[in-house]
């Protein structure tokens, strides 16, 4: 019983976040200039031909870019979050109460995956409306559907586990700079065919390729498989590489985080509020 | 509730090769307000971050509320209020959203005898912030964010409250507000309270009793009143005779005025006879172990 009590609560306080972001101004600029990026890239991208094909580059990009997105919303904007949270003292007050951490965590679930699904929503509706070649059948919608859900179990946790491991918010460049680096060899922006061989084998260690490449699946005419490793949408291997990513921030980031949480003390975020302090000065 | 809201035996701290706490006892009882005073460093924080349950401890005995904080479950901690100094979390929250949210966590663990949470409206009215129930927190003043700290550390109804150098950047009317709310609250709640605090007036306004805690251990532990007249009996009496200033220190302060009014009648002005303070004791304590 306490334990659905908790899960209200913390469905509560992601409800009101994401409230919040949506309604507040500077919080809305900041979630809405990557998926604005995102959709000027792809415009951009629309007039150039898949190599090989007659296929629009701009409509191949955007099931990847969506796949992207769950990268980015559940991973880095997660570690984000978190990583700030430890600063301001929002997670201290969390630990002051009963219960208060599984309603934080669960609240920053809610919140992350509430804005990675608009997102996809929104850039799934563009693709619908102005990408030919997009579309989305009954089975379509399925695969869509669980690679979504697989998505964000993928990736929250890492993003829980990076922001317990971050010193401060300033470190996210720590992480955003690998983040980059494997965005270019998951075959977002270009097909990762053309990639030599061992990039191809390290972009295939982490999700981001295998969450482009289900929601390619979802979204792309069957016959633009030819573009991809061995010819195929391999959905098989795509459930299981994001089934194992799942199981282990699964297991890694309760670990990490709690390991984190016992550590927050007052004296502690006094002290990086007065390092934050001596920064601005 | 048993009478000791907290017990602490032995307590040590150690850092690296360095004792913070070396030894320390202390007994808050029920409905006490206990002022925790000492120099930088001298472990303060750490004491109170220990008894929050916020610190694992080396060494030593400690009870809060009949459990080991470093054992304290969910149930333990609805029972206590930690007042945190805010910087910029929840900063778009509303002052009434947020303590709706948070009060809405302790509502499992009221008893018959402390309905939880505290009805959000009345706590907003008790701190002072009806006019900013409504207001994004970000836009508070430094003083009115004090007070929604406050609001948040009480939002539970604890039998227990930490307060940590609450006052600490306070303007003298911010202060003042607060030590008027810090009242109402052990006056109508009968709380148990203990603080850290730098301000020595402070302490004696507001704590039943006061700890010294330097060198890692309690210099002194008694009422402001028991240990100004511990340390020094003396007082000093100061009066003025045709405008001209005189002041003496004496151990018999009554029997001094009665031979000065006896010898100079009406013409003694301005009479004025202090007791030492509680500043005098701190500072003779202090001294006293520094060398």
């Amino acid at each position: 019983m306490n334990a659905l009590r908790v899960v209200r609560l913390g469905l509560a306080r992601g409800g009101i976040e994401l409230r919040l972001a949506l309604t507040y101004w500077p919080d809305l600029v900041q979630t809405t200039v990557f998926t604005a990026i995102q959709i000027l890239v792809l415009f951009l991208m629309r007039g150039h031909h898949v190599p090989g094909t007659t296929f629009s580059l701009g409509s191949l990009t955007l099931p990847s870019v969506i796949g992207m997105g769950f990268a980015f919303g559940g991973l880095m904007a997660v570690t984000g979050f978190i990583a700030v949270d430890r600063e301001d003292g929002t997670l201290l007050r969390a630990k002051a109460m009963p219960d208060g951490m599984t309603a934080y965590v669960i609240g920053k679930i809610v919140l992350s995956s509430a804005t990675t699904l608009i997102g996809m929503v929104i850039t799934l509706a563009l693709g619908l409306i102005a990408f030919p070649g997009i579309s989305v059948s009954a089975s379509g919608a399925a695969t869509l559907g669980w690679v979504a859900v697989l998505g964000l179990l993928a990736t929250i946790p890492i993003g829980i586990t990076l922001g317990s491991m971050i010193p401060s918010p300033r470190f996210i460049g720590v992480v955003l700079l690998p983040f980059g680096a494997i965005t270019a060899i998951s075959g977002i922006f270009y097909p990762i065919t053309h990639l030599p061989g061992w990039l191809q084998a390290i972009g295939q260690l982490f999700p981001m390729y295998w969450l482009g490449l289900g929601m390619r699946a979802a979204l792309l005419p069957s016959h633009l498989a030819s573009v991809e490793i061995d010819g195929s949408w391999r959905l098989p291997l795509v459930f299981l590489a994001l089934a194992l990513w799942s199981v282990l921030g699964l297991a890694v980031a309760p670990v990490v985080l709690r390991r984190m949480a016992r550590r927050e003390s007052g004296s502690r975020v006094a002290a990086r509020r007065e390092r934050a302090l001596l920064r601005a000065t | 509730m048993s009478d000791v809201a907290a017990e602490v035996r032995g307590l040590r701290m150690r850092y690296g090769a360095v004792d913070v706490l070396d030894g320390v006892d202390f007994d808050i009882r029920a409905g006490e307000v206990v002022a925790l005073l000492g120099p930088n460093g001298a472990g303060k924080t750490t004491t109170i971050e220990i008894l929050e349950g916020f610190r694992a401890r080396s060494a030593g005995r400690v009870t809060v509320l009949g459990t080991d904080p470093e054992h304290g479950g969910e149930q333990w901690r609805a029972r206590l209020g930690v007042v945190l100094q805010s910087w910029r979390d929840h900063a778009k929250w509303r002052v009434r959203e947020l303590l709706d949210h948070l009060g809405a966590y302790y509502a499992r663990y009221a008893t018959p005898e402390i309905r939880r949470p505290w009805d959000t409206a009345e706590l907003i009215g008790l701190v002072g912030l009806t006019a900013q129930a409504g207001t994004r927190i970000a836009n508070l003043s430094g003083g009115q964010r004090r007070r929604l700290d406050v609001a948040i550390g009480i939002v539970g109804r604890p039998e227990l409250l930490f307060l940590d150098e609450p006052t600490a950047g306070f303007d003298p009317r911010a202060r003042r507000e607060f030590h008027e709310l810090v009242h109402r609250l052990t006056d109508r709640e009968q709380a148990t309270v203990l603080l850290t605090t730098h301000d020595l007036a402070e302490a004696e306004k507001l704590a039943d009793r006061v700890l010294i805690l330097a060198g890692g251990r309690i210099l002194a532990d008694g009422s402001p009143d028991e240990l100004a007249l511990r340390l020094s009996a003396q007082a000093e009496v100061r009066w003025t005779i045709d405008g001209q200033r005189f002041v003496h220190p004496t151990d018999e302060a009554t029997a001094f005025t009665r031979k000065l009014f006896a010898q100079h009648g009406e013409a003694v002005r301005d009479l004025e006879v202090r007791r030492a303070s509680l500043e005098d004791t701190y500072m003779a304590l202090v001294q006293e172990y520094e060398q």
